[in-house]
């Protein structure tokens, strides 16, 4: 039986109740509007980025528990780091949500609560969608979607 | 919750137990519990009838169909038509000629879209449907208008969930050429006045579909008495397989109307030079279908009518009532859609819970039910909500169904206390 409390762990239910850096930026240089036509996840991802470091990150929109926390704790993780590092750290989230959950991951410290999506494979789109939103809004895309 | 029934006759008539050991996988067990089943409308579960019919097309009557001259052939085509007959009978259709098989209630409405709405349609004419349609019965219809230059206008609903009858009466005119609109809404379980919806239209000279694919599971449908153009629905939401559904149209509609694909079968004679259709129904019937799921069909017809359908949707409907109180009761949650005629589907929000949470922590408790938009974006949109939870019932669910989800509920509740 998949446990529940792996997927909402304290953490998770603390940033969907009062999620971290929930507002917008005005005149962002990097912005994108990310979407789960699944059950209708909807986020804008407002990101700040000076020379080569973000330096501020923000989102709002309207999702499940694990869409939100994740945009929050994604948000908390990437302020101040570099553009190259954000990638990076996309590439090691996706690589440990998309991981079968019999297998080991790497540990990435707050982020890791939510590996547990690993045992419910329908919710890893809704832990993903701000990581893909980030991608896209770094790119430079207007929209993205996690289908 | 209908004004067919009279509660008098509630749960006497209709022995649940008996029906439910007619589903054997209402024996499964998910996440170590045992399955509460309450995602009908989504697809419903199939009766052992229907299993084995499947079963024995495939193992003593697999061959093609209008075809060949051996035996397995003639089994085939029997089945097939058989089970055509049997939907005719299903919808009181006057003649197995006025039935289509398709893919599923999607496919019929797209045939009658391309087929007759293409050839009929200009610019400026109108389509109307309802803000109560599921995606199928929006999109078809949004495509054909981009053919041809035709005009969707769209009847609102009131805020329990009804179509706004006023509306739609000032939204008809000479120019409307088409009425589109489900029997019963997949999202909010509002059973709408078809009667009422056609003779109105036929008043301004319209012709109209009704989409029952989430009528024909809960009650006996007579397409002679609705006096609709067309009716469509599928199979899989009434016990059937997946993969097949009905097209019943007004016979000289049909005849009027070109194929809506080409290949085998829906041909009379086939040269380079011109090639001659096949008669109705079977012009609309291109390649080989799906004769193992046909026959599945023709068994859950057999089912369906060999059942008291009146005490079963008597049943339903104290089961939904049931439900709708239990629910009620529950701090926070909030029932979208109790229009005054309902059936088979409760849908609702709990206040801060997002409906995708409550459906993960519903299926760990052994609970299935869908979340999200059902597949009716304008509905959620009507409402300023993105989904909800729904619950919705087949003959099979019982009250026990429903206490167990509320118990689910209850935890929903406390993990996000």
């Amino acid at each position: 039986m998949s446990d529940l409390s792996e997927l909402y762990q304290e953490v998770i239910l603390d940033h969907n109740k009062r999620p971290r850096n929930f507002r917008v930026l005005e005149a962002p240089s990097h912005h994108a509007e990310g979407y789960n036509p699944l059950c209708g996840d909807r986020l804008n991802l407002y990101v700040q980025v000076d020379g080569n470091v973000i330096t501020d990150i923000a989102f709002q929109g309207s999702g499940c528990a694990i869409s939100k926390a994740s945009a929050s704790l994604m948000t908390d993780a990437i302020k101040g780091r570099s553009v190259v590092e954000a990638r990076a750290l996309f590439e090691r989230f996706h690589k440990v949500v998309t991981t079968p959950p019999d297998q080991p991951v790497e540990d990435l410290g707050k982020l890791s609560v939510l590996s547990g999506v690993r045992e419910f494979p329908v919710r890893v789109k809704c832990a993903s969608l701000a990581w893909h939103t980030l991608k896209a809004a770094l790119e430079r895309e207007q929209r993205t979607s996690t289908e | 919750m209908t004004p067919l029934v009279t509660t008098s006759t509630t749960s006497t008539a209709f022995d649940v137990e008996k029906i439910r050991r007619d589903f054997p996988i209402l024996s499964e067990r998910v996440h170590g519990r045992p399955l509460v089943y309450l995602d009908s409308a989504n697809t419903s579960q199939k009766p052992q009838a229907v299993l084995e019919a499947m079963d024995a097309y495939y193992r003593h009557a697999n061959a093609n169909i209008h075809r060949a001259t051996h035996l397995l052939s003639e089994r085939a085509t029997a089945l097939y038509e058989g089970a055509r007959a049997k939907a005719a009978a299903f919808v009181n259709a006057p003649d197995p000629r006025t039935i289509v098989l398709t893919k599923g209630t999607t496919d019929g409405i797209n045939l009658v879209a391309q087929s007759y709405g293409r050839t009929m349609l200009r610019a400026g004419d109108e389509i109307v449907i309802s803000w109560l349609e599921h995606h199928s019965n929006i999109v078809p219809w949004q495509m054909l208008c981009e053919q041809t230059g035709a005009v969707l206008r769209v009847v609102p609903i009131n805020e329990i969930g009804e179509i706004d009858m006023d509306a739609y009466a000032a939204l008809l005119s000479a120019r409307t050429r088409i009425v589109a609109v489900g029997h019963v809404s997949n999202a909010l379980g509002t059973i709408n006045p078809v009667r009422q919806i056609v003779e109105e239209a036929h008043a301004r000279g319209a012709v109209v579909l009704i989409d029952g694919a989430q009528a024909v599971p809960h009650m006996a449908v007579d397409v002679q008495a609705l006096g609709c153009d067309f009716y469509v629905f599928s199979s899989h939401k009434m016990f059937g397989p997946t993969g097949v559904g009905v097209l019943y149209g007004r016979r000289p509609l049909l005849e009027a109307m070109p194929p809506y694909q080409g290949g085998g079968d829906m041909i009379a004679s086939v040269t380079f030079e011109k090639t001659l259709y096949n008669t109705v129904p079977y012009k609309f019937e291109a390649g080989t279908p799906n004769i193992g799921g046909v026959a599945g069909f023709g068994a859950a017809v057999d089912y369906l009518m060999a059942i008291d359908r009146d005490a079963a949707l008597a049943h339903e409907d104290s089961v939904l009532e049931y439900a709708t109180a239990r629910v009620r009761e529950i701090p926070g949650a909030r029932i979208i859609g109790e229009a005054r005629h309902k059936t088979g589907v409760l849908s609702f929000l709990l206040e801060g819970v997002h409906p995708h949470d409550a459906g993960t922590i519903l299926d760990n408790e052994g609970v299935a039910v869908r979340t999200g938009q059902h597949c009716a974006q304008p509905v959620m949109d009507r409402y300023g909500i993105s989904a909800t939870i729904r619950a919705s019932l087949g003959i099979y669910n019982t009250r026990e169904d429903i206490d167990v989800l509320v118990r689910a509920l209850d935890r929903v509740r406390e993990v996000f206390a």
